[in-house]
């Protein structure tokens, strides 16, 4: 089912491209203001070209991305078109040849309003302690429709609230706009959630009604990223975070990910794209962190530990063993590894062993740091600031702890950052900027990158390119891996021998190149993919987007831009990276690189036992 | 992830009914109503077996069996007991009758008595809107029903 409306909305962009070659365009009045648009267009789309920005609760489209979802359900983006009966809904209303219509008359604005009042009447009123007040979409509706009462009262669903590590589920805050399920099904084709039951009853549950832990939820966040109301957050660490804080006994350091510098400025007001990484630092800083280090350290160790495996099996091709496996897949990112684990388990062997900089961080910090700062394992706590929810989950997984103390405590998300920082009083706009702590902290070009999709592959090439040539790389933008496109591929010349490279984000994207493999179609030696669309740049922890895809541009923009600043842009360069593996790790893939540095995954597939 | 049990043979047989109609995803709702006539009524497991051999999630399935009030996660009683909700059975008490049977049988719509014998559950026309309200039990159908009928009419099945 879910294939086949993935293929209808295909059909649909086919048609519409197709109208738009005959360039039949059409003549109408929105709001006593003429456009002209191509066949095909809705009312919606129209009004948006003219300035008009009709409220909706469930349409959604993120347009470089090819995600668009129009139910028509909300009810919120009604107009009146003259001469018809009844209000239409602009989002999924095609215009027509001389259409006059109204989106805020006295009409419109009633029932918008009305609308809005009996959403509400099956709503939770506990917007002051709801975790997503002040940053939801129903909330800023119903204060911009001036909804001061509500004129309707009945029964109200009540549901249990679903807490998994990551992601928590309140669906007495669901508002039926289904855009989770589209983001679920259709984008990332993980299949967790569907609407289930009928009227009244029905809500948007894992099957069987059953806890999304208990699901093939990835974690990913993408639902989450996109939620209106407070139904779907994340797991909130910040109280745990400030108890830690305030402990004298305990040395707190702090870790954060490439894509968080990119976006965090969102949240005071910043332009999107802004970085931020320098006044990050000092708000981590004044926070009362210990020390404040940077996952595109362990990002570069990755590179490292990934490139040398990289480099090892595609030797082994060479050499004709039949048994090693290619492409080799990366591992950086925790949605994919849940992805490839619930849905792909016969595959588990493919990805790289490499840990992600997340949990490579940790361990490195628990031994190699703890020792050059004299402080005991139990006494340190390693926290994550990630734009990720699945990293939430991943720092608790087993294998990442040592007798039952993680190498990552926990995770927190961009969002989460911004909401600490102004607890404290801080406004990040005004904060000096200030560098990382070392030896954990000096990153070069090739870590940053990390946060953008192609990135990973990218600062893989650059180092796997020097160490298998042993010549020095020329120019290091490999602009053929950049870009938004879901799925993407490229050769690179490793001084004669091409190298395919493939490249996807978004795990529906994943899945084609995936089920290429097991099809023993796939031409490519490595395939770098992240779970979510355009990368952890567009991750399920980071500001909320509100539907506007140019964002995710311009964060990734940010990221080359910081790349391109930095005086070492390859990941063997780094100093403190030569000098971890003098003082401690040996070389790239030794045996205790592979214990601290490498894991395995697991079959968390459903499994079927006969009797 | 829980682990699914169910015996070889009705795996058999679902993995059959499946590829009757070509493991084809948008046969979903033929298979569901073939399995439920196989089984008596659509489990879980055999809702992840489904959904496996037509490589849709299993949330979807569970999502269309939940949607539609033919398909049921319960098995169904000895005597099924239908009760018309359709527009002339209601405006005629089709919903007095329908309490009564609940009370009567001390069970919820869509569940089945502990002894297995009746289940609840309602429909929307039967096309014999002329006898409304309409109750069916098994194939038979009981026209004008009152609710001052219904225990006789259970009565009749209890010995």
């Amino acid at each position: 089912m879910v294939l086949v409306w993935r293929n209808v909305s295909l059909m649909r962009l086919a048609f519409s491209k197709e109208d738009l070659k005959m360039e039949k365009m059409i003549k109408l009045t929105i709001d006593n203001k003429q456009i002209e648009v191509p066949h095909g267009t809705t009312i919606y789309e129209a009004a948006k070209e003219l300035g008009i920005e009709i409220p909706t609760l469930c349409y959604m489209h993120l347009g470089d991305m090819g995600i668009e979802h129009k139910p028509g359900g909300c009810r919120i983006c009604v107009v009146e078109v003259e001469g018809r009966r009844n209000l239409a809904p602009s989002c999924n209303s095609k215009c027509e040849e001389g259409m006059v219509i109204h989106t805020h008359n006295m009409r419109v604005l009633n029932a918008r309003k009305t609308v809005m009042e009996l959403m509400l009447s099956d709503h939770p009123f506990d917007c002051l302690v709801c975790a997503k007040s002040g940053n939801c979409d129903l909330q800023t509706m119903a204060h911009q429709f001036g909804v001061r009462e509500l004129h309707y009262k009945g029964e109200q669903s009540t549901y249990k609230v679903d807490y998994s590590p990551s992601i928590i589920r309140d669906m007495d805050k669901c508002i039926m706009c289904r855009r989770c399920e589209t983001m679920c099904n259709d984008v990332q084709t993980v299949g967790a959630l569907s609407a289930v039951n009928r009227g009244f009853e029905s809500v948007v549950a894992p099957a069987f009604e059953m806890d999304l832990e208990k699901s093939t939820c990835t974690y990913c966040g993408q639902c989450v990223a996109v939620c209106p109301t407070g139904a779907l957050t994340e797991k909130d660490h910040t109280n745990q975070l400030i108890r830690d804080l305030a402990d004298p006994k305990k040395t707190v350091v702090v870790q954060t990910a490439p894509a968080v510098r990119a976006a965090l400025g969102e949240e005071f007001g910043m332009e999107a794209g802004t970085l931020v990484t320098g006044k990050m630092v000092s708000a981590l800083r004044r926070l009362g962190f210990n020390s404040v280090f940077d996952t595109d350290f362990a990002a570069d160790l990755t590179i490292m530990e990934e490139g040398t495996e990289l480099l090892e099996r595609l030797q082994k091709h060479l050499d004709g063993d039949k048994d090693v496996k290619l492409p080799i897949l990366t591992s950086c990112c925790p949605g994919w590894v849940n992805f490839f684990e619930h849905h792909f388990p016969d595959m588990k062997d493919i990805p790289s062993t490499a840990r992600s900089p997340q949990q490579m961080f940790g361990p490195i910090a628990k031994t190699y740091l703890a020792d050059k700062m004299g402080v005991k394992r139990e006494d340190m706590i390693v926290v994550s600031i990630m734009p990720c929810l699945a990293k939430k989950y991943e720092c608790q997984r087993d294998e990442f702890k040592v007798d039952g103390d993680p190498d990552v405590n926990y995770s927190i998300s961009t969002r989460e950052l911004a909401n600490l920082i102004k607890q404290a009083n801080m406004d990040l706009t005004t904060l000096p900027e200030e560098d990382f702590d070392n030896p954990l902290g000096e990153s070069t070009g090739a870590g940053v990158i990390f946060g953008a999709t192609g990135g990973v592959i990218e600062a893989a090439a650059r180092t796997a390119y020097e160490v298998y040539t042993g010549k020095t790389l020329e120019k290091v933008d490999f602009d053929a891996l950049r870009g938004m496109e879901g799925i993407r591929s490229a050769t690179v010349d490793f001084d004669g021998l091409p190298i395919n490279i493939g490249i996807a984000h978004g795990l529906g994207n994943a899945r084609k190149l995936l089920e290429d493999i097991r099809d023993g179609k796939s031409q490519y030696h490595a395939i770098e993919i992240m779970a979510c669309p355009g990368g952890c740049i567009g991750g399920g922890g980071q500001p909320l987007h509100h539907g506007d895809s140019s964002i995710l541009k311009k964060r990734a923009a940010a990221l080359y831009r910081e790349d391109e600043g930095k005086a070492i842009r390859k990941s063997h360069e780094n100093p403190y990276i030569i000098k971890l593996y003098e003082e401690f790790l040996g070389k790239p893939c030794s045996e205790l690189s592979h214990k601290l540095l490498h894991t395995h995954y697991f079959d968390k597939s459903n499994e079927i036992e006969i009797e | 992830m829980a682990k699914i049990k169910l015996a070889k043979s009705k795996v058999d047989t679902l993995v059959e009914i499946c590829k009757s109609f070509n493991n084809e995803g948008s046969e979903l709702i033929n298979v569901l109503h073939k399995a439920q006539e196989t089984f008596g009524y659509l489990p879980a497991e055999v809702q992840e077996i489904i959904a496996r051999e037509l490589n849709v999630a299993v949330a979807h399935v569970y999502g269309v069996v939940t949607f539609y009030s033919f398909f049921s996660m319960v098995p169904k009683g000895e005597f099924p007991i239908s009760i018309c909700m359709g527009t002339a059975c209601y405006v005629r008490g089709a919903e007095k009758v329908l309490e009564e049977f609940k009370r009567q049988l001390d069970v919820p719509v869509g569940e089945t008595t502990e002894d297995g014998k009746f289940s609840i559950s309602c429909l929307r026309c039967v096309g014999a809107c002329g006898l409304a309200p309409v109750v069916t039990i098994g194939e038979r159908v009981y026209g004008r029903v009152a609710a001052g009928d219904v225990a006789d009419i259970i009565k009749e099945y209890q010995s």
